[in-house]
């Protein structure tokens, strides 16, 4: 019996190992997508004399949310700022690498800044609606970007946008009124309407619920997940369990450097690497 | 856990350690209910078995702990990666373990069956399986405890010689009953012991795999080793039978063979008052 068996026991143990060597040669840091929207290669990032991002290398796929997850100062915020140049505002930023939405460089030197964030919108961590109401809000980047050309197409970009961001009717009585004075959830989403408004492709979202309670961070989660159909979408998070929640794929950052990407659900049972493990279980690291 | 750093909450880690402590404790008593259960039958001592009986309530209430206390932590804490395998390997191994205990308590319930006929000759084969299986399931506790999914894949191999024996005992089992029709009683009774003890070999099968998964968070890959074939064993003698000599024993010994075998675990589930899940 022990010697038919042994045959059999070293075989399985065969078939165990294989597939086990082929992921670990994939390596912990795999940032690449089948179907990216973006790509950035060897992204290098400094203010002054400080290395905030050292050789990020990842795709954001299309029609996916990528969550960005990592402690205070670890570079996901200005990773995140890259992927629409918002970092060229800063002074003493300079930016080396590869950054390319479909295929196009959006570095290169004739690019128009104001067109590529038309296309790459961005929603911040607190509600930052204009002083004006809550129609010329949405009307804003429409108006500015010349999407709509008559008073009734303008009027459809703003009712789309506000029903799309799930705002609609809880606003359709009072698009006169300011938009700060909206709660803070529907500020939010306010802005996400007014991102929206110019069809972007991208939509990078900085701590979306960060200053907002439960019920109104359920919704705009809800909202990521609907936008994602028609959207393709990179949130940076504090929340773990948010990231768990909204993305199909998450990428940890640490000390300037992207440890490990992947499937959000492999990360977050699964991760390859002790600092991200560290991490998500809340262990000094 | 072990080899891993704090918590930064620290009570967090007192809770996981606390629930990898109990079903540590859980899989001692397993394994000493088993023992003194095979103890009992080897040296027919109705005391013992009684014994193994009434102490099955310490292992059920040591089960509901762990439950409680892992779906507390699911709820408080909703931990992921390692925490959470550690968690989820905690709620499903208490409820295997708790299983070998009820198995363990079938067979002391049979041990009581049994002496009260005179002793059965191959009552001696079915404590050599025994000794297999408690090595398994010794060495199952062992992985847990010592985080080693080495140690947990070799078990989990191992379990298929304990079917072959199993296969093989069945056999024994029927042509004793054959024989002589006398037999029929004790060897029944032994037939579901061997049964019970083999299921208890498949729980600490499903633990080992439990275990491989807790440290690699990886499923073991493949089929499990399966060597059980006393579900489709018939015995020769039933054939001839069959053939048209037509003698009552031989007739006996086929319908034990064929409406014993893949229903004996689910028979003795009855006798804990649980019906196992699976057979």
């Amino acid at each position: 019996m022990t010697e038919l068996q042994t045959p059999m026991a070293a075989e399985a143990a065969k078939n165990k190992k294989q597939p086990g060597k082929g992921e670990t040669g994939a390596g912990p840091a795999a940032g690449t997508s089948k179907t990216p929207k973006m790509t950035s290669r060897d992204v290098n990032v400094h203010y002054g004399t400080a290395h905030a991002l050292r050789g990020i290398s990842l795709d954001v796929g299309v029609n996916e949310v990528t969550a960005l997850i990592g402690p205070s100062g670890c570079g996901k915020s200005t990773y995140l700022r890259c992927l629409n140049r918002m970092n060229d505002v800063i002074e003493g930023c300079r930016i080396q690498g590869e950054v390319k939405l479909d295929d196009f460089d959006i570095y290169d030197p004739s690019l128009d800044v104001v067109q590529l964030r038309a296309r790459v919108g961005m929603v911040f961590q607190k509600p930052n609606p204009f002083p004006k109401s809550i129609y010329d809000n949405v009307a804003y980047g429409p108006r500015i970007h010349g999407v709509a050309n008559t008073k009734d197409e303008l009027e459809e970009v703003v009712v789309n946008s506000l029903q799309r961001a799930g705002l609609w009717d809880e606003v359709k009585d009072r698009l006169s009124l300011p938009g700060t004075g909206l709660s803070g959830g529907q500020q939010q989403r306010l802005c996400i309407a007014r991102a929206i408004a110019v069809s972007p492709e991208v939509i990078l979202m900085d701590e979306p619920c960060s200053a907002l309670d439960p019920i109104a961070t359920a919704k705009i989660e809800e909202l990521i997940d609907e936008l994602r159909a028609n959207y393709t979408i990179v949130i940076v998070t504090h929340n773990m369990q948010q990231a768990a929640r909204v993305s199909q794929r998450t990428a940890f950052f640490h000390l300037g450097e992207m440890v490990e990407a992947g499937e959000t659900e492999a990360l977050f049972t699964n991760p390859k690497d002790q600092r991200t493990l560290g991490y998500i279980t809340g262990r000094y690291g | 856990m072990q080899g891993q750093q704090e918590h930064i909450v620290k009570s967090f880690d007192d809770q996981l350690k606390n629930v990898a402590h109990q079903i540590a404790r859980m899989g001692g008593m397993a394994e000493s209910q088993f023992s003194s259960a095979v103890d009992a039958l080897a040296r027919r001592d109705s005391d013992l078995a009684g014994r193994v009986v009434n102490a099955d309530t310490g292992l059920d209430g040591l089960e509901q702990q762990v439950e409680e206390e892992t779906v507390r932590i699911l709820a408080l804490r909703q931990p992921v990666a390692t925490d959470l395998r550690e968690i989820i390997a905690a709620f499903k191994i208490a409820s295997d373990t708790e299983r070998i205990g009820d198995y363990a308590v079938n067979v002391a319930k049979r041990t009581l069956a049994l002496n009260q006929l005179p002793p059965a000759q191959p009552a001696s084969a079915v404590p050599r399986m025994a000794k297999l299986v408690q090595a398994i399931v010794k060495d199952t506790f062992d992985a847990y405890v010592e985080r080693d999914a080495e140690k947990a894949l070799d078990v989990w191999h191992r379990d298929a010689e304990v079917d072959e024996m199993y296969t093989s005992l069945f056999r024994e089992l029927l042509t004793y009953m054959m024989e002589d029709p006398r037999a029929i009683t004790p060897c029944t009774h032994l037939l579901f012991v061997a049964k019970n003890i083999e299921r208890i070999g498949d729980h600490a099968t499903n633990i080992a795999e439990t275990i491989h998964y807790l440290v690699t968070g990886e499923y073991i890959e493949g089929g499990r080793p399966k060597g059980d074939t006393s579900s489709y064993a018939v015995v020769e003698h039933g054939q001839e039978g069959e053939a048209g000599d037509g003698s009552p024993p031989p007739n006996a010994g086929a319908n034990a063979g064929s409406s014993a075998s893949p229903d004996a675990g689910s028979g003795t589930g009855s006798d804990a008052g649980n019906g196992p899940k699976d057979v």
